[in-house]
C-alpha cells in the first residue's frame, strides 16, 4: 500500500484531505465554543475512561466566587492580543475547573491559594480580589509572578501563582485558538523532506552529515 | 454441586499462546500461516489500531489535554492501556527495593506502547568479552537470518554503517533530521560523539508483498498506534493477519492461572479466568508457548505448581524469575537559544527516533563493563499537557524581542509572546544503556498476596550497582558536553551522585528481560537454545525471558526474531513427532 492508498484507509484522500481539513475550521465565533470540547468521537476510549470523564464532567468543584477569580487571573496571564484572544474567549477556566477533579493534588493548592489570595486583598484593598480594581489586582499579582524578586512572605503566593500560570499556559495553548497562534501546523497526514533549506541556511547546517 | 465450577473445553489445539504481544504474536503468526490450529489467550481486550488508535486527534480533543491517567499512563492518546498499577492487579517488593512494572493488558501488549525503536543485538551482545558479562548459548550468526526475516516480514528504516557491533539490517529509508536535531548532530561531531539515523519498524516506503499496511504521512505519533498499520504493533501485523488465516482462534481478557500438566510433567494446556464472566476455564494443547512478558510469564510457571513440579513448572534449576534485568537510563533536556522565534513548519515527523548514538567506546577504558545508546528527539511538537512549562523561567535567562533581559516569570502580552518565541526550541536525550543480568535481582511469588482473581502475584527485588551507577555518570557528562557543543542551555534538574546520576529506578524503562534464561547446562538455566524448557519440553517462553544478558539495544526486535526462530524450531519438533 502507497501513501495515497494508506490515507484512503484513513478515509482521507490526498485531494479532499486540504478540502476537508477547510471545511473542519470552525468560524472565529464558534473556536471558543469548539476549543475546550471533546468531538465525541470515542472509538479509541476504554469503557472505564468514558465513564471517568463522564463522572468528572458531572462533578462541580470551585465555587462561582473561585470560577471568577480563576478567569480574572487567567486573563491577566493570557490577554487578548492582535494574534488571539484571552484564556477565557479559549475556555481556560473550564478546563482548569476539570483538571483539578481529574488531578486532586492540583485542589489544595488551588482552592487554598485562591483562599490567600483573596486575604492578602481583603487586608490590603478591603475587597476579595475579584472586586477590586483592575489597578489593585495587577498590583498584587507583580508581587507573586516574578518568582526571582517576589518577597519571602510572599513566596506561597508565587506557588500559587506558577501553578496557575502552568495551567492557564496549557489550557490556552492546546486549543484550535492557541494552536493557531502558536503556528503550530503538523497532526495532518503530510510529506516529511526534512528541514526547509532556506531554514538550514539560514543557521549555517548546510554541512551538517550524520555519521 | 455449587455455583463455582470450571468450564473444560474438550477441542484439542495445536498450541496455545500466552500473550498478544512481540514474542506471542509472532509464535503465533508463524504457527497460524504453517497450517497449525493456535489458540491465543490475551488478558486485556481487543485492539486493533484502525479502529481505536486516537491517531490524529487535537489536544482538545481530551479533557485532560492528552495528560495521563491511571488508565493510560503514557497520556490519554497513547495506544497502551494500563500503567504502572493495575486495580485489583498488585505487585509487592521485597527488603526495600525498587521494581516499577508495566503492563498494559490489551491485543498487542506493550507493542502499543514502545518507541519502535528496532535495533538488533551485534556479535558482542551474544557472546560479550568484558569478563564480566555472561555468554549466550547462540551467537549473532545463527540469529542474523531471523532478523533479516524480521525485516523484511514487518519492515525497518535505516542506513547501513557497517559498525562491528551494530549490525545492519535490510533497511528502508531514514526520515531526516528535524531542526534541533540537527544541532544535536552537529554538537555531537564536536563532542566526539556519532550519531547516526534512527532504526525504527515505521513503513517510509510500501513493505513489498504486503497491502495491508500503509506507508507513513508522518504525524509522529507511532505512540498512539498507526490506523494505516505504518508502523509495527503486533495486532496490526501479526495477530490480526494472522486471525485471517483462519488457523488461530484469539480469546481476549483470558486472565492466565496457571499452565496444567500431567503426571508424566508434559503440558496439557492452561487454566485462565475470563474477565468478562469472571468463570474458569481450561483448554487444552499439545504445545503450550508463554509470551506473557517476561515477569507474567515468570510468575505463571512458578504459579504452576505439582507433584512433578513441586517448585512451579521448568524450575528444576530455581531460577525461574532470577537474572531480571532492565535497561538503565538517564536524560537531559536542554533548549537552543538561536531558535527563539523560528520558523513555523511541519515537524511532525515519524513517532520514533529520527537520528540516535550507538555505543562505540571502549569499555576497557572505563569504570563500567557494557555501555549504552543515546536516543534523541527535539523540534516543534503537538502542545499538549504541561505545554512550555519552562518559559516563565528562561524568559528571565535569554534577552527579550529588544534583546534586553528581564526578570523571569510574569503575565500578560508579554508572556504571552515568550511562549511563542520559546516554541520549538527544546531537544531532549536519553541513555538507554546495559543493565547487568545478577543472580540477586529477581522476581519470585508473594507468599501472603494475590490479586482480584485469587492468583498470587510477583514481588520483586531488584538494585542497581556500580556498574549502571558509572554508567548513569557517563551518560551524563556525555550529555552535558554534547549540549554545551550545541550552544544549548540544559533545564532539565542537574544530576549527580546523590540521585545516581538520574538513573531511573529498575523497571522504568520498560526493557525487562532475562527471568527465564536460556542455556545448554540446565542447572543454571531455565530454557535451552531454542527457547525450550529443559524440564518440559512441550513448553516454550517467547517474550524476553530467555535473554542471557541483555545490550544496550531495545529488545524488541530479537524478541521478534527468537520468537520466530522457536515457532520454526517448534514446526520443525512437531514434523519429527518430539512434541
Amino acid at each position: 500500500m502507497d501513501r495515497r492508498e494508506s490515507l484512503k484507509a484513513l478515509g482521507i484522500t490526498t485531494i479532499s484531505a486540504g478540502v476537508l481539513l477547510d471545511a473542519c475550521k470552525p468560524k472565529p465565533k464558534e473556536q471558543a465554543e469548539k476549543a475546550a470540547a471533546n468531538t465525541g468521537d470515542t472509538a479509541d476510549r476504554q469503557p472505564v475512561e468514558i465513564e471517568r470523564d463522564k463522572k468528572l464532567h458531572a462533578e462541580t468543584f470551585f465555587t462561582p466566587h473561585e470560577m471568577a477569580t480563576i478567569t480574572i487571573l487567567g486573563d491577566i496571564i493570557i490577554p487578548k492580543d492582535e494574534h488571539s484572544g484571552s484564556a477565557s474567549d479559549a475556555k481556560v477556566p473550564e478546563f482548569i475547573e476539570f483538571i483539578v477533579k481529574d488531578m486532586p493534588e492540583h485542589q489544595t493548592p488551588m482552592r487554598g491559594g485562591l483562599r490567600w489570595l483573596d486575604v492578602q486583598c481583603m487586608n490590603r484593598y478591603s475587597n476579595a480580589f475579584k472586586d477590586c480594581t483592575r489597578q489593585q489586582q495587577l498590583e498584587l499579582v507583580d508581587e507573586i509572578a516574578y518568582p526571582g524578586k517576589a518577597k519571602p512572605e510572599m513566596q506561597q503566593g508565587v506557588a500559587f501563582f506558577d501553578r496557575m500560570r502552568s495551567l492557564t499556559a496549557t489550557g490556552f495553548f492546546t486549543t484550535k485558538m492557541g494552536i493557531d497562534d502558536l503556528g503550530y501546523v503538523g497532526n495532518v497526514p503530510n510529506k516529511w523532506e526534512g528541514v526547509p533549506e532556506d531554514i538550514i541556511k539560514q543557521y549555517g547546517l548546510e554541512n551538517v552529515k550524520l555519521g | 454441586m455449587g455455583d463455582f465450577q470450571i468450564k473444560k473445553s474438550s477441542k484439542v489445539y495445536d498450541a496455545v499462546v500466552v500473550g498478544s504481544g512481540a514474542g506471542g504474536g509472532m509464535a503465533a503468526y508463524v504457527l497460524a500461516h504453517a497450517g497449525v490450529k493456535v489458540l491465543m489467550l490475551e488478558a486485556g481486550a481487543y485492539f486493533d489500531p484502525a479502529k481505536h488508535s486516537s491517531q490524529l486527534k487535537f489536544p482538545y480533543e481530551s479533557p485532560r489535554r492528552g495528560a495521563r491517567t491511571k488508565e493510560r499512563g503514557f497520556g490519554d492518546f497513547d495506544a497502551a492501556f494500563g500503567s504502572w498499577e493495575l486495580d485489583g492487579e498488585p505487585y509487592t517488593t521485597k527488603d526495600n527495593t525498587q521494581f516499577d512494572w508495566f503492563r498494559s493488558r490489551m491485543l498487542g501488549g506493550r507493542t502499543n506502547h514502545w518507541g519502535r525503536i528496532s535495533l538488533r543485538f551485534g556479535p558482542k551482545d551474544f557472546q560479550p568479552d568484558d569478563g564480566v558479562s555472561e555468554r549466550w548459548p547462540i551467537t549473532y550468526d545463527e540469529v542474523k537470518p531471523y532478523y533479516d526475516k524480521v525485516d523484511r516480514l514487518l519492515g525497518i528504516f535505516g542506513t547501513v554503517e557497517g559498525l562491528e557491533n551494530e549490525p545492519d539490517g535490510i533497511f528502508m529509508k531514514p526520515p531526516k533530521p528535524r531542526l534541533p536535531e540537527l544541532f544535536i548532530v552537529k554538537g555531537a561531531a564536536a563532542a566526539g560523539v556519532k550519531v547516526i539515523p534512527g532504526r525504527g519498524s515505521v513503513l517510509t516506503e510500501p513493505l513489498p508483498g504486503n497491502k495491508e499496511r500503509g506507508t507513513c504521512f508522518y504525524c509522529g505519533q507511532c505512540g498512539r498506534a498507526c490506523k494505516a498499520y505504518a508502523d509495527f504493533s503486533s495486532s496490526s501485523c501479526l495477530v490480526i493477519p494472522a486471525l485471517k488465516t483462519g488457523n488461530l482462534e484469539l480469546i481476549s481478557n483470558a486472565m492466565v492461572r496457571e499452565v496444567l500438566t500431567d503426571k508424566n510433567g508434559q503440558a496439557t494446556g492452561v487454566s485462565y479466568i475470563s474477565k468478562d464472566d469472571m468463570q474458569e476455564y481450561q483448554v487444552s494443547a499439545k504445545t503450550v508457548i508463554l509470551g506473557a512478558s517476561s515477569c507474567e510469564s515468570a510468575r505463571i510457571m512458578l504459579n504452576s505448581k505439582s507433584t512433578v513440579y513441586a517448585n512451579g513448572l521448568g524450575n528444576s534449576s530455581g531460577l525461574v524469575g532470577r537474572y531480571l534485568q532492565d535497561s538503565t537510563g538517564s536524560s537531559q533536556s536542554g533548549i537552543l537559544p538561536q531558535l527563539l522565534d523560528r520558523k513555523r513548519f511541519n515537524e511532525d515527523a515519524t513517532g520514533t527516533i529520527n537520528i540516535y548514538a550507538p555505543w562505540l567506546q571502549d569499555n576497557k577504558k572505563l569504570d563500567f563493563p557494557r555501555g549504552y545508546h543515546i536516543e534523541f528527539g527535539g523540534g516543534m511538537s503537538m502542545p499538549g499537557y504541561g505545554f512550555g512549562s519552562y518559559v516563565p523561567k528562561y524568559n528571565g535567562v535569554l534577552p527579550g524581542r529588544d534583546g534586553k533581559k528581564k526578570e523571569a516569570g510574569g503575565y500578560g502580552a508579554s508572556l504571552k509572546d515568550d511562549y511563542r518565541r520559546f516554541y520549538g526550541i527544546q531537544f531532549g536525550m536519553a541513555g538507554r544503556g546495559v543493565g547487568m543480568a545478577r543472580y540477586d535481582n529477581y522476581c519470585e511469588i508473594d507468599p501472603n498476596v494475590v490479586d482480584k482473581y485469587g492468583i498470587p502475584v510477583l514481588r520483586f527485588n531488584y538494585k542497581w550497582n556500580n556498574d549502571e551507577i558509572n554508567q548513569a555518570r557517563h551518560m551524563q557528562e556525555t550529555f552535558s558536553r554534547i549540549i554545551h557543543e550545541m550552544g544549548g542551555i540544559p533545564i532539565s534538574k542537574p544530576h549527580g551522585p546523590e540521585d545516581m546520576w538520574g538513573l531511573e529506578a529498575p523497571g522504568r524503562i520498560i526493557h525487562e528481560v532475562g527471568t527465564t534464561r536460556m542455556g545448554n547446562d540446565s542447572r543454571k538455566s531455565v530454557l535451552n537454545k531454542w527457547c525450550q524448557s529443559h524440564d518440559c519440553k512441550n513448553l516454550f517462553v517467547v517474550d524476553g525471558g530467555s535473554h542471557v544478558q541483555q545490550s544496550d539495544k531495545n529488545a524488541t526486535w530479537t524478541i521478534l526474531a527468537l520468537s520466530m526462530r522457536t515457532a520454526e524450531y517448534i514446526l520443525d519438533q512437531r514434523s519429527k513427532q518430539n512434541i
